[in-house]
């Protein structure tokens, strides 16, 4: 009776333990607002091995506080407990269930990767071994994209989405997808500066809804990163080649971009705005841009070679530009 | 009704414990001792100094704009932080601190394999030292304690930059030098009796430390020198502007400085194993579990390194490679902290200093691997990396796992170091104020990393200036939480209760002679009369006796 008791609580307790942990995962409120697909993906996988963790956590940390409590040596009991020294059943568990956890963790974590990043070809060491695409499209856009989904070599289903319809996989560069938006991202000493073609160059990024977004990367003095918070990806920007970063936004508003790599004394200033329009604001947007640009060709900044600037020009030329092109 | 073992009896015990002149710990002496309590102090007073940079970046913090120093400035305050941290504090605290002090006496050593080349290792460490805090007269290096190019070669802290690269360069040297040292002493140089299981486990966890740190820091030292050719002479290794490759720095810097967090933390894992028993009063549960898991991170130590570069342009199945290494490096962890928390189950615990610095260490350390494991999946490290979340996390493993193992460490072995006990209520005092500061500093940060804050910025959104004020307070709390710790430490060796040879009644080797040692560690022979861990054999036999 006395053995069904004891079993009986810690079923019980290992239920409230379990539950505890999953409700956490749901519900911890931790991440920003998810403004993209990949974002959606992210937010799956970080919640699940949230919620091992907190598992863990709860079952290790209680271990301890209950030990605290009913172990702790009473007054004048001066002798030594039990002589335990090992119990091979136990440590078979306790070796055997993490390690099939984290076998786990590495399947899902591998399967959102390639969902988010793309896979890419062995031989895509040709293009720097640094091709991260993405191409999650939805059901509209797959349909379009025809042969793509019907080719094995670059399509593979999902089973980590949480909205694993359409999530496809691209195993080369998709850059010849008309669907695609190219944006050439040149990143310095202390700005981003994002050309949509030769003559448009902003300080702050524009990016349609619902498309899929190319940003082909360069730095042109040290290294930079490339994160978007809500979007859940980074990408370094190294100077001597370029790397991409592809993602579809899907929630409209303002974001901001963040430099993640230390680049020197004014990094954390390094910082600007990603604005998620609608379609027609977007194509408005973009005409705006074209008439600047055309009435006054000067007032790109990234036409003056960095290395000619002190910080303060950087700065000061980042900080007109941002007036001028905003939306606001 | 049950008796204590009687502690292990030895020739020496009873003998006049040593006492060693103040000017000896000056000198270039060759005693094992001496020189571990010359790396204690000495990286103490490095702990101090990286300590009181890091509150200035974190008061610089309270507020979002960089009003408290400027923000070229800030950046050498953090990058000297880190580095202080790293290669004067927790490295030659653990390593040659408790190596050296410990080792010899736990497997019935005279003293190192080779002394004099111990004492080179140690007085390496001095001029790096009083060259890297120097370096603050000439401005000092600002690039991140990763110095990666090119900002590394483009810096305008030449001079400065040069200088770190020397600093590490010797630090380095004095590892590579300890390490061999290390491995020859406990292969070669335990007692009579004692085989490889039959040693104590911080002597696994120092072999372990000691193949890894010999493995991994010849290729920080090629990285420093090829850095430093950069710098200094125009080369083109790294610089892209002449053709050189900045992510080849990266691969060399992280081959060695992933490893180094195991070289930080194994040896703590080994004081952690060796606390936790006595204090329990039981033996440690899984001895050779526990041993191998040290070398099983030892091994895949050396395969994780390219988790820190899942963001920088590596091709994607080195990513999925190093995925699924750093992951598997949860395995041995885990196993050692499930018998950790095994030992201490059904055990007699004394919540004395050491015992509560090291469950402190248990619960803390836990989060830190919780995270890792978290920052292991590589989607989930790319939003996080280099961000607050990172900072957060290894701070858990440094802070929360490493000083706790330190303060543990140094709790459990002061008597025998000194001779003399430390203080119980202002040890707790410091335990509390500690582990209250920590959390306050460090647990915020995972939200401010999640949220959308980078590091090493002197500059933030302002969104994020709530939660950085929680953390300002907890380091201010944390700082000061050093001052009951170096005034009970201070006074107690000087004025302390006298300590007996063994006050825990513990049974590795160390606590079979005179508290502090004498010369030469014992008189005649040191006897191998139980196990390291054998708590409660007698209770074991009465509970037969009771059964049959």
């Amino acid at each position: 009776m006395k053995v069904n008791n004891k079993l009986i609580s810690i079923v019980v307790i290992i239920g409230l333990i379990i539950a505890a942990s999953i409700w956490y995962g749901r519900n911890n409120g931790l991440l920003p607002v998810a403004a993209g697909d990949e974002a959606t993906l992210y937010d799956g996988l970080f919640n699940t091995i949230l919620a091992i963790a907190a598992g863990f956590f709860l079952i290790v940390e209680g271990v301890l506080l209950y030990s605290i409590i009913k172990f702790r040596k009473r007054k004048g009991d001066e002798a030594d407990g039990p002589a335990i020294h090992e119990n091979l059943t136990l440590e078979i568990a306790w070796t055997a269930i993490p390690t099939v956890i984290v076998m786990w963790v590495a399947i899902y974590s591998f399967d959102v990767y390639t969902a988010m990043q793309g896979t890419q070809d062995l031989s895509g060491m040709a293009h720097g071994g640094m091709h991260n695409a993405v191409a999650h499209v939805d059901h509209a856009a797959h349909h379009e994209s025809g042969g793509m989904h019907s080719n094995p070599m670059t399509s593979k289903a999902t089973l980590a989405s949480s909205n694993n319809n359409g999530v496809m996989m691209a195993g080369v560069i998709p850059s010849e997808d008309s669907d695609v938006v190219a944006i050439n991202v040149s990143a310095m000493q202390f700005a981003w500066v994002f050309n949509y073609t030769d003559e448009i160059a902003t300080a702050e990024l524009h990016v349609p809804v619902g498309k899929k977004i190319r940003l082909n990367m360069n730095a042109v003095d040290v290294l930079h990163a490339f994160w978007v918070p809500q979007l859940r990806i980074k990408q370094d920007v190294i100077p001597g080649r370029e790397t991409y970063l592809e993602f579809t936004p899907r929630v409209v508003g303002e974001y901001p971009v963040v430099c993640a790599e230390l680049c020197g004394s004014y990094h954390g200033g390094m910082r600007t705005t990603m604005v998620i329009d609608t379609p027609e604001d977007y194509a408005k947007w973009l005409k705006e841009q074209q008439e600047i640009a055309s009435n006054d060709p000067e007032a790109i900044v990234a036409s003056r070679p960095p290395s000619q600037m002190s910080e303060q020009e950087y700065l000061a030329g980042k900080v007109a530009q941002m007036g001028m092109t905003s939306k606001k | 009704m049950t008796q204590t073992l009687t502690p292990t009896q030895s020739s020496s015990a009873g003998a006049e414990p040593q006492k060693t002149p103040w000017w000896e710990f000056f000198t270039f002496s060759v005693d094992h001792k001496v020189i571990g309590i010359q790396y204690l102090v000495t990286s103490f007073m490095f702990y101090l100094i990286g300590g009181a940079l890091a509150s200035a970046v974190r008061v610089e913090l309270a507020t979002p704009d960089s009003d408290l120093v400027d923000p070229a400035f800030y950046n050498s305050l953090f990058t000297m932080h880190g580095t202080v941290m790293i290669f004067l504090w927790i490295v030659p605290a653990v390593t040659g601190g408790f190596g050296n002090y410990l080792v010899p006496l736990m497997i019935g050593a005279r003293d190192m394999a080779f002394p004099k080349l111990n004492a080179i290792a140690f007085w390496l460490t001095i001029p790096a030292g009083l060259l890297l805090m120097g370096s603050f007269f000439v401005g000092p290096a600002s690039t991140g304690w990763t110095a990666y190019p090119p900002l590394s070669i483009l810096t305008d802290e030449h001079v400065g930059q040069a200088i770190w690269i020397l600093s590490i360069l010797l630090v380095g040297t004095s590892s590579i030098l300890a390490a061999v040292n290390f491995i020859v002493t406990i292969w070669s140089m335990r007692m009579k009796g004692m085989d490889l299981f039959s040693m104590p486990l911080f002597c696994w966890a120092m072999m372990a430390t000691s193949v890894l740190a010999l493995l991994a820091t010849p290729v920080l030292a090629g990285a420093m020198v090829l850095l430093g050719f950069d710098l200094l002479i125009g080369t083109n290794f790294f610089n892209p502007t002449g053709g050189g490759d900045p992510v080849v720095y990266q691969h060399l810097f992280w081959f060695y400085s992933h490893p180094a967090v195991y070289v930080m933390i194994l040896p703590v894992f080994g004081i952690i194993s060796e606390v936790i028993p006595p204090h329990s009063r039981k033996p440690i549960f899984g001895y050779k579990a526990i041993a191998y898991s040290s070398m099983m991170i030892c091994a895949l130590g050396l395969f994780v390194w390219a988790h820190h570069m899942f963001t920088s342009g590596t091709p994607d199945w080195l990513r999925v490679f190093f995925m699924v290494a750093t992951l598997l490096v949860a395995v041995p962890t885990g196993i050692k902290v499930f018998s950790w928390v095994a030992t201490l189950w059904g055990g007699k615990l004394r919540l004395d200093s050491p015992l509560l610095f090291a469950m402190g260490f248990i619960s803390t350390f836990l989060i830190g691997g919780l995270s890792g494991v978290m920052l292991g999946s590589a989607p989930v490290d790319i939003h996080v990396h280099d961000t607050y979340f990172v900072v957060a996390h290894f701070h858990y493993v440094l802070f929360g796992g490493s000083v706790f193992g330190i303060y543990a460490g140094l709790y459990h072995w002061f008597p025998k170091m000194t001779g003399r006990m430390l203080n119980e209520f202002w040890g707790k005092i410091h335990f509390v104020l500690t582990f209250i500061g920590m959390h306050l500093t460090f647990g915020p940060m995972h939200i401010l990393g999640l949220q959308g804050m980078p590091r090493r910025v002197a500059q933030y959104d302002p969104q994020f200036a709530p939660i950085n004020v929680i953390c300002t307070v907890g380091a201010l709390i944390l700082a000061f939480s050093t001052v009951p710790f170096v005034i009970n430490a201070v006074y107690s060796w000087f004025k302390g209760e006298q300590a007996p040879d063994n006050p825990w009644n513990a049974l590795t080797l160390e606590w079979t002679t005179s508290s502090p040692p004498i010369p030469h560690n014992w008189v005649g022979d040191p006897v191998l009369a139980t196990g390291p861990y054998d708590y409660g054999e007698e209770y074991k036999e009465d509970r037969q006796e009771a059964i049959a």
